[in-house]
């Protein structure tokens, strides 16, 4: 039933409503890691690249995709896993950048740390550790306004 | 290609994950704690990736299957990574010495011959240098920090030095030639202890059988009973 197959744009656009399950402000779309749409027969074939090898959201994401076709009616789903190349936050989109920094986690930046606290904007700030609450973050703080912050760590 | 060489790599990531999931809970400071926990979780995941291509090629039926079911003896990770943690100094300067191997390795495996080996690498690569920036920071603090720190530093030092040669002892399984891979990382380590003010062994004694099988160190056993009861005493264990 050839006919009856939602075009890849729409796919795109419910992909882009799915949220990140840890970090809910930004969605899958946002965050990168969906690679590819395609139709295979009457197979709806996405492909995600991993953030963090470990990252215990993986699972959840793909399940979260998986309830997303189905809500959209598309029945066979198969969700293809590629590594290489690997996921990198230069594929996090401005609108996605943005997002986080409303959010109150600062966006990466190539030098390796954050322009300015996401609360204040002071941009007097160190770090705490190079990890956080996820695989994904390192925690900073604000040495004017004091309050901790996530940081999306730039890899 | 061998299957030993990618189990190798997964062994290495596997006991060593374990190893640095056992500090959760009782890291010194709670920045630390999950600093720790998330290495161990980048190489847990990382050996899904090895085990489950090694599986997928013959080695076993799947990842888990490798992990879980397999004795002391099958296993073919570094007698370095299986040592215990003892206390922080010897958690973090083993971790060093490993990170420094591991991130030359992978870099040398970016450019395998074998597509499925080149994108693990690549992927690991990126995690991996992020471990070996924070543990080579992390040893130049305690090593030139207070008496007390430098002390241990230098005393797990000595006490891991003899596991660093078989990181470079080479065979027809590895995946690359890893005696090539010496140079590199002695130029890093070097650096590293000299900023450090620590001074590594002069005897390059090197203890041997962990990346073989031959002769594993008792401490291994023991982990592996941990890490193994439940899968064990249940087998249709399912989250």
């Amino acid at each position: 039933m050839v006919g009856a197959q939602a075009p890849v744009s729409d796919v795109w656009k419910w992909l882009a409503d799915v949220p990140d399950p840890e970090i809910p402000a930004i969605s899958l779309v946002d965050l990168g890691i969906i690679r590819d749409v395609s139709w295979q027969g009457d197979t709806l074939e996405i492909t995600v690249t991993p953030t963090y090898s470990g990252c215990p959201a993986t699972s959840v994401i793909n399940f979260e995709i998986e309830a997303a076709m189905h809500r959209n009616g598309i029945e066979n789903v198969s969700l293809k896993k590629q590594i290489a190349p690997p996921w990198t936050t230069d594929w996090l989109s401005e609108e996605g950048r943005k997002k986080l920094e409303a959010y109150g986690i600062a966006p990466p930046q190539p030098a390796g740390g954050p322009r300015h606290c996401p609360l204040c904007q002071s941009k007097s700030v160190e770090r705490i550790s190079q990890f956080g609450s996820t695989p994904c973050k390192a925690q900073w703080r604000c040495t004017d306004c004091l309050e901790p912050f996530d940081y999306f760590k730039c890899i | 290609m061998s299957v030993t060489g990618l189990i190798r790599m997964g062994d290495n990531a596997l006991v060593l994950g374990q190893r640095l999931s056992e500090w959760c809970g009782h890291a010194p400071a709670l920045e630390e704690d999950i600093a720790l926990a998330n290495i161990a979780l980048d190489l847990i995941g990382q050996t899904q990736l090895w085990l489950g291509l090694a599986a997928e090629r013959g080695a076993g039926a799947s990842a888990d299957a490798l992990a879980f079911h397999r004795d002391a003896w099958d296993f073919r990770n570094l007698l370095l990574v299986e040592q215990p943690n003892r206390d922080f100094a010897v958690a973090m300067m083993r971790q060093f010495l490993f990170d420094a191997w591991h991130f030359e390795a992978l870099m040398a495996l970016t450019s395998h011959e074998d597509g499925e080996v080149s994108a693990i690498a690549q992927k690991s690569l990126k995690e991996v240098t992020y471990h070996r920036e924070r543990s080579t920071d992390t040893v130049i603090a305690l090593g030139d920090g207070t008496e007390e720190s430098r002390t241990r530093m230098q005393g797990a030092l000595g006490r891991l030095w003899p596991y660093v040669g078989e990181m470079f002892i080479t065979d027809a399984d590895d995946l690359t030639d890893m005696a090539a891979l010496r140079p590199s990382f002695d130029a890093h380590v070097h650096n590293t202890l000299a900023s450090a003010t620590l001074t590594a062994p002069a005897s390059d004694f090197a203890h041997q059988g962990g990346k073989t099988g031959a002769r594993h160190s008792e401490h291994l056993g023991h982990m592996l009973a941990v890490m193994q009861s439940l899968p064990r005493s249940y087998p249709d264990a399912a989250w």
